[in-house]
């Protein structure tokens, strides 16, 4: 048996991916969390994924376009290698759309659906996709916490740094539902973070985050200071772990609350390089 | 490079299919090489397959102060945790290490998405709305699961459903060693559960992949899967000090990816190539360490071949194998738990499980696979599940040299 309190796991971040409503890119994404420019609320803009043989691109639905765009932008950053990394993907919900179209075809009559759709019904699918994209073929692992899921991914991908020594990339992303799942579960748009994190600095880290498990349920979530990215924050899981990036994007340490699973989150020391 | 690694103790486990409630009857089934499977009668479904469906969900009744997680996904949760004395365990771990220091790591492929294919057909015909019982967030999302069974512990450590299609509860053993090992937790319950529903039914029937026989895994006439439902969980610990007679540890796993197809297997198995041997690697031995494979084993003819030739590169015909998708059906997200606890009872038994309704083998695929079940001094045993999307996932079980 260990301590109640074990020493925080810690890593270096080298490279940051994202897309959010507003925000195309983490370029522009930390120019806004800096303060440098102004936010201005769009809906996400999900690049065509070309790097993917002709037959994968066609079926590549908004989760896949997304998270293949927010990885690669976090690999380019960090001057990494996408073919050796290890990953995790987490994720509320999967693909949204997919689901809503899949539960209406079992609705109807003749409960014929497609194979395609079928097929990318799988909470693996952007994890799939992004293997045949990066012909990366180290572990993945694939994850779901609800509402707590950038948390839970964040947890895994730093137990995987510690326990290899090597770099892990991290997905955190959702695609809206449509139709009646939609109502159900109003997510408002696609949205999704990559970290690269790293065991050890190199030339390219941007911060070193040191992580623990905060047990305080009365604690507040540290919260973002531009209103319409507060309100996103909470509306799309994959954006509980916004903070970060704005405490990154500061470049001042900070300590950092995010949203995790109550009465727990998870509490960041971050440490701008 | 292989990470360091302890082995991790298994101080509880159980499994529910369609062969009955926890071990007893899985036990005698795989000793008299009995299979569970059936004509499909499911819910409204009319397809000519075969299923592995699990008596009694629908009367398991959740707690009153969790009926918000009603679905037969948890339901059959509910079934398999209090099976041969786990709940129990769980609360025993509970006193000896607190509430926040448990980890909770289930996989799940479909969740409860029955409740939202049954709440499809009652939309609202102005709104297009879903029935206004109908509950998102505790049946259908993908962490349901989890989050019911850590309601009904009462625990609030880190908790988490993986979900990678047909791995997913192999890879649960993954996540909660790393938790373990980095201190977070204690003690870890991990599992799979997956139950029958449309989507899958309809689904692997779209793709040509449902067999209309009992399935028949590395037979040369195969003809693809049966389905089937379960709920498999095991209590991790660093030692076995809670339970000095629980002998089975988790030695070793390994985890990669096909980075190939979406739904079909690398064709050599290089990801299962690559997974086996990983798992050996973290263990620290060499693959005439094994003594039985249970294979992945679907009874399709693309995942036997390629699992097949992956085995053949890394044990030859040295290693006895059998898949046991015959007796259970490919219960899916739960299939690497139910086969790990198939792993852990071969080991306990000192018995190689058979391979239900096999008859001729495929002789192009060069591995020595086991038609019945045989009697056998087991200390290594190697669990295979693959999945769409590539995913792949060996875990080596075994005693403490």
């Amino acid at each position: 048996m260990t301590a109640a309190h074990p020493a925080p796991l810690h890593a270096w971040i080298d490279g940051i991916g994202l897309i959010c409503p507003g925000l195309p890119s983490w370029q522009e994404g930390r120019a806004v969390l800096a303060g440098e420019t102004d936010y201005q609320l769009a809906a996400s803009v999900l690049p065509v994924p070309s790097i993917l043989p002709p037959a994968e691109r066609r079926r590549a639905s908004r989760i896949v376009k997304l998270s293949l765009a927010i990885g690669f932008e976090a690999v380019a950053n960090a001057a990494a290698d996408a073919s050796q990394l290890m990953t995790v993907f987490s994720s509320s919900s999967g693909d949204g759309q997919n689901c809503d179209a899949l539960c209406e075809a079992l609705a109807s009559d003749d409960r014929q659906v497609s194979p395609t759709r079928f097929t990318n019904s799988v909470h693996n699918t952007a994890a799939g996709f992004w293997g045949i994209a990066a012909g990366a073929t180290p572990a993945s692992q694939v994850l779901c916490a609800y509402d707590g899921s950038f948390g839970a991914g964040l947890l895994e991908a730093m137990a995987l740094v510690a326990q290899h020594q090597a770099p892990v990339l991290l997905f955190a992303y959702e695609a809206e539902y449509s139709g009646a799942l939609h109502l159900a579960r109003p997510l408002p748009d696609a949205a999704g973070i990559a970290l690269l994190l790293q065991a050890q600095p190199t030339a390219h880290s941007l911060a070193r985050i040191a992580v623990s498990l905060g047990d305080d349920a009365d604690a507040q979530a540290t919260r973002l200071a531009i209103p319409a990215l507060e309100t996103l924050r909470t509306a799309i899981p994959a954006l509980r772990g916004l903070p970060l990036l704005a405490a990154i994007a500061c470049q001042n340490p900070a300590t950092v609350l995010l949203d995790y699973l109550s009465p727990l989150q998870l509490q960041l020391d971050v440490q701008p390089c | 490079m292989s990470p360091r690694f302890s082995p991790i103790c298994l101080t509880q486990y159980t499994a529910t299919t369609c062969l009955g409630l926890g071990k007893a009857p899985l036990r005698a089934a795989l000793a008299e090489g009995r299979s569970g499977l059936a004509p499909c009668a499911f819910e409204t479904v009319q397809l000519a397959t075969w299923v592995g469906a699990v008596e009694g969900v629908d009367a398991a009744a959740l707690p009153a102060h969790l009926a918000a997680y009603n679905c037969r996904n948890n339901r059959l949760a509910l079934l398999g945790l209090e099976a041969d004395g786990f709940g129990d365990a769980v609360r025993a771990a509970i006193a000896r290490y607190g509430k926040r220091r448990i980890g909770v790591f289930l996989a799940t492929s479909t969740s409860g998405i029955l409740e939202t294919e049954i709440a499809y057909r009652h939309r609202d015909p102005q709104s297009g709305a879903l029935p206004g019982d109908y509950r998102y967030a505790e049946t259908h999302n993908t962490y349901s699961v989890a989050a019911f069974t850590r309601d009904y512990f009462g625990l609030e450590g880190p908790t988490v459903v993986v979900s990678t299609a047909c791995s997913s509860s192999a890879k649960v053993f993954a996540s909660a060693q790393r938790m373990l090992a980095c201190g977070l937790i204690d003690a870890a319950v991990v599992g799979g559960i997956d139950s029958l529903c449309l989507t899958t039914l309809y689904g692997f029937n779209s793709l040509e992949l449902l067999s209309d026989q009992p399935c028949r895994p590395y037979d040369a006439e195969r003809k693809g899967i049966s389905l089937g439902e379960g709920a498999a969980f095991a209590l991790l610990e660093r030692d076995n000090a809670s339970q000095p007679d629980a002998s089975v540890w988790l030695l070793g796993y390994g985890e990669s990816s096909d980075a190939y197809h979406m739904s079909a297997p690398h064709p050599e198995g290089r990801g299962a190539q690559a997974a086996m041997q990983a798992a050996l690697a973290m263990a620290g031995v060499t693959a005439d360490a094994v003594d039985y494979i249970n294979l992945h084993g679907t009874a399709t003819p693309s995942n036997d071949a390629a699992e097949g030739h992956a085995v053949a590169a890394v044990v030859g015909k040295r290693v006895p194998c059998s898949s046991t998708k015959g007796a259970t059906g490919h219960t899916l997200g739960a299939a690497g738990a139910v086969e790990a606890i198939i792993s852990a009872l071969a080991i306990e038994d000192g018995l190689m499980p058979g391979s239900c309704h096999t008859g001729e083998l495929d002789p192009s695929i060069a591995i020595d696979y086991v038609l019945s079940p045989r009697q056998a001094r087991l200390r290594r045993v190697l669990s295979n599940s693959f999945g769409f999307g590539g995913s792949n996932c060996s875990l080596l079980l075994g005693v403490l040299p």
